[in-house]
């Protein structure tokens, strides 16, 4: 079980929050001027990435709310958390000598 | 005859124990394993192989015992299958039997699988039993599983319990062993929180098999005096908790570590009161692992009858449980380890009639020890076969004389013990996403790199000399307690024992060009031989994941622990690669067989989920309802009044709500208050319909797709002032609706100024429908309800009975009807006094299924039994409802694609039966009649019911181009033939839709 670092709330184990999928990914503000392939795209397609990866999760059982976060998908260790609507963070993309989360 | 010496080890001779085996009575101690026990009484043969049949022994003495699976059981209920009997500690009135066997462990007719085992090569299931098709669930699977398998499942339910406990440590260490105690010592010594857990009954990791007379010192004591004073020192530190008869048998991220404590299995009478196991979730700083190492089996022909032993397990039974497992033995090794076994037992008075050491020149002071002993020590060795049916009676060795195996002289014994070296227990290590390397030296893969905080120390990682391996565990507690760099200097223990070289072994023993027919097994749990393993590779499975599932070799309940380096380096060689390049097989947990009662814990029974109820439950359960879950709510469904069935019932109260009035709880529909001066423009964005020219007072059906176009929920929304809206959503979808609005509130739309509330469990819903509902509700309200000031989808705050009310008129029937929405702790008492209010009115209380079919009579659709995911509001015929100027709403972009708009679309029409059937819900619908499968299907049947005031059957269906079909008479295949059915339109009753305007 992961250990979530909610930027509201501080660190919370994984029951208590919900996954949301990819982060950064923007609802076209007007969707009617959207190709098919386009609007399929925003609706389907996903980087799913083998190393780190921008993703969103709820503290559904905690505060409500939604933020980001960067998680390595090769180990699980979470890189940095943050509020929706920030930018995601620069961090040091080699992988640490070994896991602290 | 026993074969237990009369002094030493760790069992209590003054404490003596009966138990049986196959109902046969035996003696054993306190401190025995069952294992121990029937090899002090002679008794070897304690089980058959899983596919073979073969007649099998103790291999092993800890946990990763392949072969002696047995059932050890209480009574009926308390009935435990495939148990390692080296694991089962034992107790006055133990009961046991052996598994998989008919009629009898000695006498077993499955055996002829063995003579048959030409026909069941690797793979044999999967190329055999192809046709034809049905046999395989009707024949083929249900003999097959009887005859190849394990024990039997208990036949009645668990009725013991189990407990789960969650734990937090700076240090968590995982094998009391050397390394392990060394470890949480020197963890402990910093102040440090720590746990030490361990498998076994005892802490002492492999030091409790050394011998009592052993010279080997720790720090000058005798080892078991070392590890008594060590524990006796970590039970005096408050902050060191130790857990024996756990397991840790699963690693998971971020250091979360499962451990299972064994808690009431090894006594005779159980405390009630405790627990049987306890499930510990520990999230440590740090790991330390010390999980040890497994002997290597040695891989030759006959190497799976009984009496051919780990030489390791031979130690430990004679030094631990004072227990000798043969007569006369031979010892074949390719390293120093078993030359200690050779000299422990030779002095206990076991003949050991030779050590055959695979060495062509084996040295050193083990190998002189032997010889001063006068035991015979053949260099080069290898073995050929063995003889003997239900025990080992003759070893036929070999010598590898430059290059070529020449047969030696036979040689009879009772006992063959082997030794192949160590294999590291890296099973924890690997779960914990840490990467495994290659070393030539320990001839096994063992951690490299890290993923978790967490080390692994001692022979778990390859080193097995005693003072290296306490240096080892001591340095990496300190450093893992302290964070601190890990430094040898930190420890120092003075260690007198003769060193070892363990010399390991992998893969098969060298055999000459006509080689014995005999099976040499290398996976002894399933049944996996060096034939298999080449058949595969000669078949093409190259990456060991393929030959591992083709084979099933590792895929045991055992999961490989003496197999899986064997099977790596037979298909290395077999390829002509180096092994690393064969690649690992993924460990997972659990590292043993965990029960699913320590998984579920509390959670079963009543407290399986928890259960939602509302404020009428008991009002209703007093009136006979019988209930269903409608996610977790209990609903009423119908009330049976004397001798009514679900048909008649449901026919009265539907009939009462048409001709004068019903009542219904509607409390579970989820309730979300939306408020905020962007509340309007909120809703227009989430909902298909337009919000912002609602009035206040009034409210309209609301539709919400998802993205992708499709409906996702559905509800009434009211207007309770121009900032402030009271949104139903369906009984199931209430948090997920509300999740679904928090994401595009928090994520997409954060400027909008707006505040979503759950108030689900705020108010009790009283549905009161039916042409005398207003006058069963006017007296108790101070709300003008008459048709002028209330009509139909309008909403007024008030009093009833002096509660404060939101009353909606409102109507899932078809029928003028009103929803009084009051707090909730009010709602009993609301509800009883509008039930008192109606009985001259002939009020009659209704449930979910009279409400399905009056919807379904006016053709309302339900989210989810109606719509599947994949139908847009025009397919429902709900194209009314969306906003004809909005820009955009959730899915409205998705609507547009053509696919989403072309007439052979399924769309909602309902189906009548010109012969009086009732569908089933579910049913396919085909345009043709007296088709075979593979049918051409239509559509399917989503609603269907008898309705008792049109006196016939209706249903609702999603037909493709249905709407166009209106007139047409389709088919509905069924088992006794198809029935006809004729396409209207979904709405049955009162079409006009007058009734709800009364």
């Amino acid at each position: 079980m992961l250990i979530i670092d909610c930027p509201y709330c501080g660190r919370r184990p994984e029951i208590e929050f919900t996954h949301g999928g990819e982060a950064h990914l923007v609802r076209p503000p007007q969707p009617a001027e959207l190709s098919d392939q386009d609007w399929a795209a925003f609706l389907y397609m996903r980087s799913n990435t083998k190393g780190i990866y921008a993703e969103r999760w709820r503290h559904a059982r905690g505060c409500g709310q939604f933020f980001n976060a960067l998680r390595d998908t090769t180990t699980d260790h979470f890189l940095s958390t943050y509020k929706s609507g920030t930018p995601r963070p620069v961090v040091n993309t080699t992988p640490s000598e070994e896991g602290h989360s | 005859m026993s074969f237990r010496v009369s002094k030493g080890g760790h069992i209590d001779r003054s404490r003596s124990l009966k138990f049986t085996f196959d109902g046969k009575t035996y003696a054993g101690f306190v401190g025995d394993t069952l294992a121990s026990a029937l090899l002090a009484n002679g008794v070897h043969l304690v089980a058959r192989s899983f596919k073979y049949h073969r007649p099998r022994g103790i291999l092993a003495a800890g946990s990763e015992e392949p072969n002696a699976l047995i059932t050890v059981y209480r009574d009926a209920a308390r009935y435990t299958p495939n148990l390692r009997a080296t694991q089962v500690e034992l107790y006055h009135g133990l009961q046991a039997k052996s598994q998989n066997r008919w009629p009898s462990l000695r006498t077993d007719f499955g055996r002829i699988n063995d003579q048959l085992s030409a026909f069941f090569p690797a793979g044999f299931y999967y190329k055999t039993f192809m046709w034809p098709r049905k046999a395989w669930k009707a024949v083929y699977e249900p003999i097959i599983r009887r005859a190849a398998g394990l024990g039997v499942a208990p036949t009645q339910a668990d009725p013991d319990r189990y407990a789960q406990r969650y734990a937090h440590c700076d240090v968590l260490v995982v094998g009391s062993g050397p390394a392990g105690i060394a470890a949480a010592m020197s963890a402990a010594s910093t102040g440090a929180r720590v746990i030490l857990c361990d498998e076994n009954s005892q802490f002492g990791g492999g030091l409790l098999s050394e011998a009592d007379h052993s010279a080997t010192r720790i720090d000058g004591l005798m080892i078991r005096h070392w590890i008594a004073q060590a524990i006796q020192k970590l039970k005096e530190n408050s902050r060191v908790t130790l857990l024996t008869r756990t397991t840790a048998f699963g690693y998971f991220p971020h250091n979360f570590v499962a451990l299972s404590e064994r808690v009431t299995d090894h006594l005779e009478n159980p405390d009630l009161h405790l627990v049987r196991e306890r499930l510990w979730q520990i999230r440590a700083t740090s790991v330390i692992l010390a999980t040890g190492a497994i002997e290597r089996p040695l891989v030759f022909p006959g190497n799976d009858r009984p009496g051919v032993m780990l030489a390791g397990a031979a130690s430990t039974y004679l030094n631990r449980y004072g227990v000798k497992t043969g007569s006369r033995a031979v010892v074949v090794t390719s390293g120093d380890a078993a030359y200690t076994t050779a000299l422990d037992l030779h002095a206990a008075g076991v003949v050991i009639d030779a050590i055959a050491d695979l060495r062509t020149a084996p040295v050193g002071a083990w190998v002189e020890a032997a010889q001063s002993a006068g035991i015979k020590i053949i260099a080069g060795a290898t073995v050929l076969d063995t003889q003997g049916n239900v025990r080992v009676r003759r070893i036929d060795l070999g010598q590898v004389v430059s290059g070529t195996v020449v047969k030696l002289q036979p040689i009879n014994c009772d006992l063959v013990l082997m030794s192949g070296g160590y294999t590291p227990s890296v099973h924890l290590f690997s779960q914990s996403r840490g990467k495994v390397e290659w070393s030539d030296t320990v001839k096994s893969f063992v951690p490299g790199r890290s993923a978790e905080c967490e080390r692994s120390v001692g022979a778990c990682r390859g080193i097995y000399d005693l003072s290296e391996v306490l240096t080892d565990g001591a340095a990496t507690g300190l450093a893992l307690a302290s964070k601190t760099p890990i430094s040898v200097q930190s420890a120092s223990f003075t260690v007198k024992a003769m060193p070892i070289d363990t010399n390991p072994y992998v893969g098969a023993l060298p055999q000459p060009d006509s080689q014995s027919s005999s099976k040499a097994f290398v996976d002894w749990q399933h049944d996996v031989t060096t034939r298999d393993l080449a058949l595969a590779t000669r078949e093409g499975f190259r990456s060991i994941e393929h030959v591992k599932r083709y084979t099933t070799t590792g895929m045991a309940t055992d999961q490989g622990k003496t197999s899986n380096l064997n099977a790596l380096a037979i298909v290395a060689q077999t390829l002509g690669v180096p092994i690393p390049q064969v690649g690992l097989t993924t460990f997972r947990m659990p590292y043993t067989p965990t029960t699913f009662g320590a998984f579920a814990g509390i959670s079963r029974g009543d407290l399986f989920d928890p259960v939602r109820t509302t404020a009428t439950h008991e009002w209703a359960q007093a009136r006979g309802a019988v209930f269903e879950n409608v996610a977790l709510w209990k609903r009423a469904r119908y009330f049976p009044r004397a001798n009514e069935d679900m048909h008649a019932a449901v026919a009265r109260e539907c009939l009462a709500v048409r001709h004068s009035c019903g009542i219904f709880d509607a409390t579970t529909l989820g309730k979300i208050e939306i408020v905020g001066p962007d509340a309007a423009e909120f809703l227009n964005r989430m909902y298909v319909n337009s919000w912002s020219n609602l009035n206040v007072g009034r409210s309209r059906y609301g539709i919400l797709l998802r993205e992708d176009g499709f409906i996702n929920d559905d509800g009434v929304i009211a207007r309770l002032a121009a900032d402030r809206f009271h949104v139903t959503t369906t009984t199931g979808g209430a948090a997920r609706v509300l999740g679904t609005m928090e994401d595009y509130r928090q994520t997409e739309w954060p400027d909008l100024k707006v505040w979503l509330t759950s108030t689900t469990e705020h108010w009790a819903v009283i549905a009161v429908q039916g042409p005398r509902s207003r006058d069963v509700l006017q007296p108790l309200t101070d709300i003008d309800m008459s048709a002028s000031a209330m009509p139909h989808m309008s909403v007024a705050l008030g009093a009833i009975c002096g509660v404060p009310t939101r009353l909606f008129r409102v109507s899932f029937t078809g029928e003028m009807g009103f929803e009084v929405n009051v707090p909730a702790d009010y709602g009993r008492a609301i509800w009883e006094a509008i039930f008192a209010a109606g009985q001259f009115h002939g009020i009659t209380e209704y449930g979910t299924e009279a409400m399905h079919v009056l919807r379904a009579e006016k053709g309302y659709i339900i989210i989810g039994q109606d719509t599947d995911g994949t139908v847009t509001p025009d397919d429902a015929g709900l194209t009314w409802a969306i906003g004809k100027n909005k820009l955009d709403f959730v899915g409205k972009r998705s609507l547009e694609r053509a696919s989403m708009k072309t007439a052979t679309r399924k769309q909602l029409v309902g189906l009548r039966t010109p012969n009086g059937e009732v569908l089933e819900e579910g049913a396919q619908v085909t345009l043709r009649t007296g088709q075979k499968p593979p049918m051409a299907l239509v559509g399917h049947v989503t609603s269907s019911y008898f309705s008792a005031v049109l006196g016939y059957p209706i249903a609702l269906a999603l037909i493709g181009g249905g709407r166009a079909r209106l007139g047409q008479t389709l088919y509905v295949p069924m088992p006794n033939g198809d029935i006809k059915v004729e396409v209207t339109a979904p709405v049955f009753y009162d079409t006009p839709g007058a009734r709800i305007n009364g």
